[in-house]
């Protein structure tokens, strides 16, 4: 019992995560129909923003913590966001009316490029940062010493995740830009004739997925302290399978793969085996793909005119 | 108005009309109409700037639109209700008449609701339904709404009728009719149906393979012996 809390909080931490990388692959399929291959290393730029401006903020010394990681996180959504809209601007807004297969190409191409850059730029060694968020409530002790956690940490992940991606349904939802989205999503043409600017719609979209992408890179710098360029792969790939198990295009369908393929990793490293856990998501992609291609809460796929 | 001279559309290497010269006036009601694949559609689309004309230039209210992106043109004061209606399918009746007040006045967007279903109450008590869960008339009827939303000073309709029943087209012609009477909005109306067409017009063009073939009153070319042939055949009486 307690063993399993345990793991169902990591869990959740973990789902969080992927929840708001998944956003960006569906928000961006949603609109242009096509996979942003080059989403996780986006996440992984994040990340790296996020502990670059740490260390410097940390050598500058002094002030509130608090005050400190906010602007950090405000920062690493701005420059990560620029990342995201330079890359729909070179590696997809060119290529909108040709064959699918180029679009794809030219978006592995940037993937590869990202990684590459951020592998010169920064090294490849891992990069460290010492814990900033420290403690945790003990939730629970076992007869044998076992206690269940709950870091501070689990915490601002899991509630900075509920509140974003509240924010966000309801600017989908509710707001004009959200309802252009939407528009642009059904019938691009129809929109423009309206007189939504779709080139800017879409660039939109790619700067908020981003956004969301460095979120989740910033929370991982904290909650695990080490990075290397090579973190958008796995992630991206894991994040992908839970936009695709939620139903891929659906935001909903995005937080709940998301937090699914959290839970099913930390209980398969939980119960099974650690090493193995990677190809746990794998499994699933495959599994979903086979038996329910348009996932969870997906609709069925109408022919894209 | 709307000037549109030697305008040549292609798709791809197919050139879909041979230059085209048309002039609509304000306040007028003038119709298009022709054979299915005469190039009426793309006509429309072209002055919307998708398809963007190849040569020729589209003069609206004395400004050159010809060059201009889809989403200025529709700023300009033009709003369209497309062929096949092009109702947002996933978007309530509400929301798919919000998209339509983008271009228009914020401050009248209430006033401009009330009118529309007033001119269509249909719409009223289904307004939280999903566009694609309605039937044919009511989706042409939430394309007009939609398209009124932004108050344009020119309306482009095509084919509204289209796969309607009788009672409903007439509905729908009476509402053209209205509008322009009472606010003076300038209507530019594609028609299959051409004798409802030409009756509601005050001129009317007549298209064959993307060119311009014949032009005059709605009177006189209901009366002309050729359009009779072609295209009013049956359909008086
Ligand atoms: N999107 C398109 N791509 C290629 N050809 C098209 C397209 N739309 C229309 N056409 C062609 O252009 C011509 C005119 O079509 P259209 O404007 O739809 O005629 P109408 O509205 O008078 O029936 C037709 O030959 C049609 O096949
Ligand atoms: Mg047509």
């Amino acid at each position: 019992m307690e063993y399993f809390l345990q793991q169902l909080i990591n869990g959740l931490t973990l789902g969080a995560i992927y929840g708001l990388i998944a956003i960006g692959y569906t928000m961006v399929y949603g609109i242009i129909g096509m996979i942003n291959f080059a989403h996780g290393e986006i996440y992984m730029i994040g990340a790296f923003i996020s502990l670059i401006s740490i260390m410097l903020l940390e050598s500058l010394a002094g002030g509130s913590v608090i005050v400190a990681l906010f602007v950090v996180l405000i920062v690493a959504m701005i420059l990560t966001s620029l990342y995201g809209w330079a890359l729909e601007r070179i590696a997809y807004r060119p290529l909108r009316s040709s064959p699918r297969l180029a679009a794809l190409i030219s978006a592995i191409g940037m993937s590869i490029a990202l990684g590459n850059y951020i592998q010169l730029t920064q090294g490849a060694r891992n990069k460290t940062l010492q814990p900033i968020v420290q403690g945790n409530l003990e939730l629970m002790k076992r007869d044998d010493g076992f206690t269940v956690v709950l870091s501070y940490m689990q915490i601002g992940i899991i509630v900075t995740t509920i509140v974003l991606m509240a924010a966000f349904s309801l600017m989908i939802a509710k707001t004009s830009l959200g309802r252009a989205q939407r528009a642009c999503e059904q019938d691009r043409t129809m929109a423009s004739l309206l007189g939504v600017n779709v080139d800017r719609t879409i660039s939109l979209t790619f700067v908020m997925g981003a956004a969301l992408a460095a979120v989740a890179g910033f929370l991982v710098v904290l909650y695990y302290g080490v990075i290397d360029f090579y973190i958008g792969f796995l992630a991206g790939i894991k994040a992908f399978t839970a936009a695709v198990l939620g139903g891929i295009g659906s935001i909903p369908g995005a937080m709940l793969g998301g937090l699914l393929i959290g839970l099913i990793e930390a209980f398969w490293s939980g119960y099974f085996s650690i090493e193995y856990k990677d190809v746990a998501a794998f499994a699933i992609l495959v599994l979903v793909l086979i038996f329910r291609p348009t996932g969870l809460l997906g609709r069925p796929e109408v022919e894209k005119v | 108005m709307l000037s549109i001279s030697d305008v040549h559309t292609f798709y791809g290497h197919i050139e879909a009309l041979h230059g085209v010269d048309l002039e609509i006036k304000e306040g007028e009601i003038v119709t298009l109409i022709g054979a299915n694949g005469a190039g009426k559609s793309t006509l429309l689309m072209t002055i919307c700037g998708d398809p963007r004309a190849h040569s020729g230039q589209i003069v609206f209210q004395g400004r050159d639109i010809t060059r201009l992106p889809t989403h200025e043109i529709m700023r300009c004061g033009i709003a369209h209700s497309p062929e096949g209606r092009r109702i947002f399918p996933r978007m309530t009746i509400l929301e798919n008449l919000q998209m339509g007040a983008i271009t228009g006045n914020p401050d009248r967007f209430d006033q401009n609701l009330e009118r529309v279903f007033g001119l269509f109450p249909i719409l009223q008590e289904r307004g939280g339904q999903r566009g694609g869960t309605l039937s044919g008339g009511e989706q042409q009827m939430l394309a007009i709404a939609r398209a009124l939303m932004s108050e344009p000073t020119l309306l482009l309709l095509d084919e509204p009728s289209l796969g309607l029943a009788p009672l409903i087209v007439r509905q729908i012609f009476d509402v053209i009719r209205d509008i322009n009477q009472s606010s003076g909005m300038t209507v530019f109306l594609v028609e299959q149906n051409a004798f409802h067409a030409l009756r509601l017009a005050d001129r009317g063009y007549v298209m064959v393979n993307g060119e311009i073939s014949m032009t005059g009153s709605g009177k006189d070319l209901l009366n002309d012996p050729e359009v009779q042939r072609a295209y009013l055949e049956g359909a008086v009486g």
